[in-house]
């Protein structure tokens, strides 16, 4: 039925998981105010964490994870034949979130301090789009669930979605919450993306930067500001590579 | 009775992670049941070192999307433990409050989404929201109130914000909200248990080792010390004795060890090892249910969750009175002071006992870090289970896809967190 002149789709989804720790996937199970009607407007195709159902025929797949083993290539080449939209699901999957810490250490070093003699197979993490092309990312440890109905509302009605590229900064100015560099913490909202409504904040704790970039950030200036209170380089640097999410600041 | 059997599942579905079911019975004999854990290694404990105190809860959390918040939490204890850190009592009361809030979380996600579709024929709880819309509406809101709780004490559900080194970052403002809603909880969970009831549980045992924190007169969540109904006891620091971790050449998982070849760590353990000290609420839901301790069969953890969840909201109700009049009090310790040292931090996540075990430099900065997370503790034990659940079953005549069934729905019965076993 044509609302307002438009033909609402019904979405074929399928929900993937690779290297992760699923709690993104988690996220399209949670915000339960709303749950039903969320499921409700989506066809659920393929879903392997809560439906044996596994079905082939879907349009649009969001992939969580990043891809560090072998054998995780064909299975997400195989998604990206069969899905018409391809959609980076959380940090990990749109810039290897913390899966990518390890890649600054040796993995024969790694390997032998966790498996001793012997071994498992492992590769340095890779984003997603560093081996398929992707249409779309959603960025965020976790995802914001407001964010994904949003973007699955703007997909049922074939509306571009503009992701926000204003800081963090400016959410916590919306909601009134004090300032945490105020209270002694370290804080990259001033050049992280917003679109999170700023949680960590508001909740006691300076933005780790999961979303990664703002547009334009200022670096030279929050690295002042950063530095007048008192941070090292060293923190600077460690918080900022948690996330994988500041690639132009390397 | 048919004499060749083939299962084989790849990547098990409703599952937090990935694994695999082989079983092979040839002319009525049985010649491989295995569980195998496939997941992709992460090296975490690799990760977590030079890094600074104030990351290991962060990073840590990562290990585990469904319970983030237990994560935390034992992270949080073991840098509290090396450093000598004491948290104010209201911020003791917070963190369990937050602890219950990701128990029943984690065991409502599980019973209706994960494990109730096999016991009333659906691939999902999709079908059944249609079937049955009056339970899946109910477990809905049993969600929804976990992780309201997890956000108005922690600052958000998946991956907190609020817990940090020295306590909790403040006290929440909607104390009386929570109380109304974890009241309506109480109910809500009562309302759905004639559904369980109707649920027919296999009839299989194993005897098995429990493992769990000991109560003390306190059903235990936070620290403690260890104990098995093999008769083994220690105290927290000695997790390693308790644990025994060894490898398997078709895991990625680490497997585990105590008095015999493998033993459960989860909700069943808890509950067979402390059953005493369970509140009267969850206690006459157990006697309702015809659970008694100790129960050798794992498909009863499903039960013991269900009763524990009862459990924690009794005892947040008790909790949230307790923080009314403790609104003033301090949340977090006045001074943290890094220290050259180690410390180790055991705490009852969801699916068993979670070890933390960090070593510190003089600068507050990660040496050396060992996690030892549940589901690894159980996957040995689960692949034994599924040996003789095979054998069993086999020898009854149970045909390939009934067996697939059973084999898969064992493996969901501990509520793996696969990924995180691996981490």
């Amino acid at each position: 039925m044509k609302y307002l002149g438009i033909e609402p789709k019904r979405l074929r989804v399928g929900v993937f998981d690779f290297t992760s720790c699923e709690g993104c996937e988690l996220q399209f199970a949670n915000k339960e105010e709303t749950l039903l009607d969320f499921l409700g407007a989506i066809d659920i195709v393929n879903f392997r964490e809560i439906s044996s159902d596994q079905g082939k025929d879907y349009d649009i797949a969001f992939v969580e994870g990043s891809i560090t083993r072998s054998d995780e290539f064909a299975r997400i080449i195989e998604i990206r034949r069969q899905a018409k939209i391809l959609v980076a699901l959380g940090s990990c999957a749109c810039f290897g979130g913390v899966n990518a810490l390890k890649n600054a250490y040796n993995l024969t070093d790694a390997n032998r301090e966790v498996y001793g003699t012997a071994p498992r197979e492992t590769l340095p993490t890779r984003a997603i789009k560093e081996v398929v092309p992707v249409d779309m990312e959603i960025p965020g440890c976790p995802v914001n669930k407001d964010e994904v109905e949003r973007i699955v509302q703007h997909l049922i009605w074939s509306i571009p979605f503009n992701f926000p590229e204003h800081p963090v900064c400016l959410e916590c100015k919306q909601r009134f919450t004090t300032c945490v560099f105020e209270k002694g913490q370290l804080c990259l909202g001033p050049i992280t993306r917003g679109g999170c409504t700023a949680p960590c904040p508001a909740g006691g704790t300076g933005c780790w930067g999961c979303r990664g970039e703002a547009a334009e950030p200022n670096f030279k200036e929050f690295s002042k500001i950063a530095h007048e209170r008192g941070f090292s380089d060293l923190e600077i640097s460690e918080r900022m590579a948690f996330f994988g999410g500041f690639e132009g600041e390397k | 009775m048919k004499l060749n059997m083939d299962v084989d599942v790849h990547h098990l579905t409703r599952v937090e992670g990935h694994g695999n079911i082989v079983v092979r019975v040839r002319e009525g004999k049985l010649e491989e049941a295995r569980w195998d854990v496939v997941e992709t290694p992460r090296y975490f404990e690799v990760m977590l070192k030079g890094k600074h105190y104030t990351s290991a809860a962060p990073l840590t959390s990562r290990i585990c999307g469904i319970c983030s918040m237990g994560h935390q939490l034992a992270s949080l204890r073991a840098t509290e433990n090396a450093f000598g850190v004491v948290i104010p009592p209201a911020a003791e009361k917070l963190r369990l409050l937050a602890k219950h809030a990701e128990t029943l979380q984690s065991h409502a996600l599980h019973l209706f989404f994960l494990a109730a579709p096999d016991f009333l024929g659906a691939p999902s709880a999709l079908p059944i929201a249609e079937s049955h819309p009056e339970v899946v509406q109910t477990a809905v809101r049993i969600k929804g109130a976990a992780n309201r709780m997890a956000t108005i004490v922690a600052g958000r559900a998946v991956h907190p914000v609020s817990l940090h080194v020295g306590g909790v970052q403040r006290m929440p403002k909607e104390l009386r909200e929570l109380k109304d809603i974890m009241a309506r909880t109480l109910e809500d969970l009562l309302a759905v248990v004639p559904l369980f009831e109707t649920f027919s549980i296999p009839e299989f045992t194993r005897e098995t080792e429990f493992v769990s924190l000991e109560g003390n007169g306190h059903y235990p969540w936070i620290g403690g010390n260890l104990v098995s109904t093999d008769g083994v006891q220690k105290k927290e620091q000695q997790y390693l004795e308790m644990t025994n971790e060894y490898l398997d050449k078709n895991n990625t998982s680490k497997w585990a060890r105590l008095s015999r070849n493998s033993f459960a760590v989860g909700a069943l353990a808890r509950f067979n090892n402390n059953y005493k000290s369970l509140l009267p609420e969850a206690k006459s839901l157990a006697k309702k249910l015809g659970l008694k301790p100790v129960s050798h069969n794992p498909f009863h953890n499903n039960l013991a969750q269900l009763i524990e969840c009862v459990h924690v909201v009794a005892e947040a109700q008790k909790l949230i009175a307790e923080l009314e009049g403790m609104q003033n009090e301090p949340t977090m310790a006045e001074e943290i002071k890094p220290s050259k040292g180690q410390g180790v931090g055991a705490v009852e996540v969801p699916r068993g006992i979670l070890y933390h075990h960090y070593t510190y430099d003089a600068d507050g900065r990660i040496k050396k870090a060992n996690c030892i997370i549940p589901t690894t503790q159980n996957n040995a034990n689960i692949h034994y289970d599924m040996y003789d659940l095979v054998d069993q079953f086999a020898a009854q005549g149970m045909d390939s896809t009934q067996l697939e069934l059973m084999c898969s729905m064992l493996v969901r019965a501990y509520d793996p967190c696969i990924s995180c076993s691996v981490h």
